[in-house]
């Protein structure tokens, strides 16, 4: 088969695996075909793998099989031994597996040789909101699994702090992508403020909002994904990935609602005033 | 130009995603989170290019890790959700 022709049959199943995964999402919000649509947008799944795998013949096959297996393993046996009760934190942990998936996708890009300053934008763009959903996700797990305490931690001049690390992440990443290699210091002060701040946003909600906020950072995962697709120039990555990002917006906004609280004040009761609303 | 053309998808599918969850019921909204969840794996794809571009060393090791962690959260994304709905349908 010619290259073209690879091509082609690899973008019109990604267009299938694209329409599987809006059609798993539609039928995952209506209880009677709920069950369904996940297998829906699971079979869409497969595709996409599948096909990426048939897509190049000098593939690394001992490592790319291997990975493949290890995480399968791992996932399964998780999902199977879970207890209802763990589910909602068992969830919080893939999150951040699929985020911290996306800052070493964002991370490998950077090897390469010739990256133009809009790739070198979307690498940070993909590592940093990786990291924050990486981090992110693991204080959710822990206070959802007690594993922490599950109250909101708050300390003097928290504002402060996190304000100065915004700072410090826009200036890392725009140090690195003036001057963008593999060996930048610049390129680990954004990894390591990006895990930082995931903390720091997370650590100030009380455990009781946790599902609200995996839902937020599900939300920042499929972002993740869209800007590893940015990276890579792949447009299925930039569909489910926004798609995923969107939607889980939507999502948080509707579950906040149920609770009868605004996400703002969800998001950021543990800065302010309000110390009553973390009960 | 690919940047562009990219960003026009991006925005359709942004807008897609706005317009698909309009009402849910509450009991769905763990297995919707779940299962959003699990596509947002589809991470994978772009480990799965990643690992292959493995030059230096360092740089297979990495995109083989990317692998295994996307494959976590699919997996085991996908199969959860099933167990979460699984459990409605005994119920109703």
């Amino acid at each position: 088969m010619t290259s073209l022709n690879i091509d082609l049959i690899i973008n019109l199943a990604y267009i299938a695996s694209a329409v599987l995964f809006v059609f798993g999402l539609k039928m995952l919000s209506s209880p009677a075909t709920a069950r369904k649509g996940n297998l829906m947008s699971s079979v869409g799944m497969l595709i996409a793998i599948v096909v990426t795998l048939m897509n190049e013949i000098k593939l690394p096959w001992e490592n790319i099989i291997g990975g493949l297996i290890i995480g399968a393993l791992i996932g399964s046996i998780a999902a199977r031994k879970v207890e209802m009760t763990g589910m909602p934190e068992l969830v919080a942990l893939f999150n951040g597996f699929g985020g911290a998936s996306s800052l070493l996708v964002g991370l490998v890009a950077v090897y390469a040789a010739t990256n133009t300053t809009f790739t070198n934008i979307t690498i940070i763009l993909s590592i940093l909101i990786g990291g924050v959903t990486l981090t992110g996700s693991l204080i959710a797990y822990g206070k959802l699994s007690e594993r922490m305490p599950s109250k909101a931690i708050q300390f003097t001049g928290q504002q402060v702090f996190n304000g100065a690390l915004v700072i410090a992440i826009l200036a890392s990443a725009v140090m690195f992508i003036q001057n963008p290699s593999a060996d930048s210091e610049w390129l680990y002060a954004v990894i390591g403020l990006s895990l930082v701040f995931g903390i720091m946003i997370t650590i100030p909600i009380g455990g009781a909002d946790m599902p609200v906020v995996i839902a937020l950072l599900n939300s920042y995962s499929g972002l993740a994904a869209c800007a590893a697709g940015f990276v890579l120039n792949n447009n299925l990555l930039i569909v489910s990935g926004s798609l995923v990002g969107a939607s889980g917006l939507i999502l948080t906004n509707i579950m906040c609602k149920a609770m009868n609280r605004s996400l703002n004040n969800v998001l950021f009761s543990g800065f302010g005033a309000a110390k009553v609303s973390t009960a | 130009m690919e940047a562009i053309y990219l960003s026009f998808i991006l925005m359709l599918s942004i807008f897609l995603g706005f317009e698909l969850i309009a009402k849910v019921p509450a009991t769905l909204h763990t297995p919707l989170m779940s299962g959003s969840n699990a596509i947002s794996g589809i991470t994978v794809v772009g480990a799965l290019t990643a690992a292959h571009s493995g030059s230096p060393e360092l740089a297979l090791w990495l995109g083989t890790a990317a692998v295994a962690l996307a494959s976590i959260n699919v997996v085991g994304g996908y199969m959860v959700t099933d167990r979460m709905l699984a459990m409605f349908k005994k119920k109703g």
